[in-house]
């Protein structure tokens, strides 16, 4: 089952500053919401998203459950070199994903 | 004939009922001190000023459940002069916090994106946090609507 | 605000038809017209690895146009696309997470096609078309009321559509996933306080092969985004 996208350009200019898109598959459940019984469903989410440009962090974002379903998190970083970019998600309940876009800088 | 209530306890649904039923009456006001509670604990004592934070919402919400959110501040993102953080806050929703964004001099801009969840019309604030440690904000005001013809949880 | 009993309903004049994603703000829009990160996307991905792993392509190549072309008779029974997506695959339950899937994955083959549905299923596209302008349930409302005689204006703060199927399955904000149109007719239903049918009731099949007929021609854009 698809967990994340990362949309990362393929390719950019040594100092060019790229947009990177992500989205994961996760309910984010607020913690809020109650079941017809009036039991409240417990909080489920996720909690950090970390971006690394070969090994340096460049992006880190602490989510709460004010983010909608299926978190969506567009944010930029520097072209720097050619390499990897390496996403983490964690969360509740031990939820850990983690996702690699290669990029080549010229 | 079996009731939804019923059938839907022996499928095991979770269904979620509206909150609102069990809030005390000054909910606004504990929800108005939280908010202001978390922008404290963020800023401490340093006045936050308004200005070079652009905050893109719709004014006016389709459905708060995903909501589009840009907030944008005007930085030369330099290791001398750059956003450190961004902070979102809501101040209708059960807790105040959005996100908190860590910037730097390797973003090459301040911008984030995302969807947030907005439970009822009121302010939204964007915080950000300058390496020289001052702050800045955008406020705005949404009316959220809710769509038509709606069933908690009916699948 | 209603039409009083007993004044035909006009239906929409052909040229005058809109999808509902012209009722929709400028961000809602935008979120059904972000390929990449859109709140369905990953609906798709899961539609697409389920196509691999179930060996659809077995049998069939591509499903361009074929969304376009449904409710259909298959063996002499009027079927939905959700019904026929499952007809290898019957361990899919309706609305389950993996049957919306294979079926957003196939609907959204034929996005920019136009809907292809003719008068040759008569008496359900009759018994469609009557179920439309039935008044049914506690209020005594039927579907034209709002959908014919009163779209565009506001339903408590928010547009009323033509009710044209062309982005289903869709992801509606409210549910925040993804949905049928069987449980955006329930949530209707359930709205007019009257009779809720389940899935796969033949009056739905029969609804939704009515809806199709009155959205002939227009543009196919699943999976949309609706509030």
């Amino acid at each position: 089952m698809a967990r994340v996208v990362v949309n990362v350009p393929a390719e950019a200019k040594k100092g060019e500053v790229i947009e990177i898109r992500t989205l994961a598959g996760h309910p984010m459940e607020t913690g809020f919401r109650r079941t017809q019984l009036g039991e409240l469903i417990p909080r489920d989410i996720i909690r950090s998203l970390v971006c690394s440009y070969n090994g340096v962090e460049v992006f880190r974002a602490e989510l709460h459950p004010a983010m909608a379903a299926n978190p969506l998190l567009s944010f930029t970083t520097v072209a720097t070199e050619s390499g990897t970019l390496e996403f983490r998600w964690s969360g509740d309940n031990g939820f850990s994903v983690t996702e690699k876009a290669s990029i080549k800088v010229v | 004939m079996i009731s939804r209530r019923h059938f839907l306890l022996l499928t095991g649904v979770a269904v979620a009922a509206p909150v609102e039923a069990q809030l005390p009456p000054n909910i606004a006001e504990i929800r108005k001190a939280a908010l202001q509670e978390a922008i404290g604990k963020v800023v401490g004592n340093a006045q936050v000023r308004k200005g070079r934070v652009k905050l893109d919402i719709p004014p006016l919400i389709d459905n708060g459940n995903a909501v589009p959110v840009t907030v944008e501040v005007e930085s030369p993102m330099t290791q001398a002069d750059h956003v450190k953080a961004i902070h979102l806050f809501t101040e209708r929703n059960p807790q105040p916090y959005v996100f908190t964004a860590h910037l730097g001099p390797r973003a090459g801009k301040a911008h984030v994106a995302t969807r947030a969840r907005i439970a009822d019309s009121g302010d939204v604030v964007a915080i950000a946090q300058m390496s020289d440690g001052s702050f800045w904000q955008e406020n705005v005001r949404v009316i959220v609507t809710l769509s038509a013809c709606l069933e908690e949880g009916l699948i | 605000m209603l039409v009083a009993a007993g004044v035909a309903a006009a239906e929409i004049p052909l040229a005058e038809r809109k999808s509902g994603y012209e009722f929709m703000s400028r961000e809602t829009r935008a979120m059904q017209d972000d390929e990449v990160t859109g709140p369905a996307v990953l609906t798709l991905l899961d539609g697409e690895a389920l196509w691999g792993k179930l060996g659809c392509a077995a049998c069939h190549a591509n499903m361009k146009g074929v969304a376009a072309r449904y409710p259909a008779m298959v063996g002499g029974k009027l079927t939905t696309l959700e019904q026929q997506v499952r007809h290898k695959a019957p361990q899919l339950g309706y609305e389950s997470r993996d049957l919306l899937a294979l079926t957003a994955y196939v609907a959204r083959q034929s996005k920019g096609m136009p809907i292809e549905i003719d008068e040759k299923n008569k008496s359900h596209l009759e018994a469609g078309k009557a179920f439309f302008f039935k008044r049914q349930g506690q209020l005594n409302l039927a579907c034209s009321q709002c959908h014919d005689d009163n779209w565009g204006k506001k339903l408590a703060g928010t547009p009323i559509p033509q009710a044209h199927p062309t982005g289903y399955p869709l992801y509606r904000l409210e549910w925040q996933s993804v949905g049928s149109i069987t449980r955006r007719f329930r949530n209707c239903l359930t709205g007019m306080r009257a009779e809720l049918l389940p899935h796969g009731a033949p009056e739905l099949v029969d609804l939704e092969l009515y809806l199709m007929w009155r959205a002939r021609g227009m543009t196919m854009d699943a999976p949309a985004v609706r509030p």
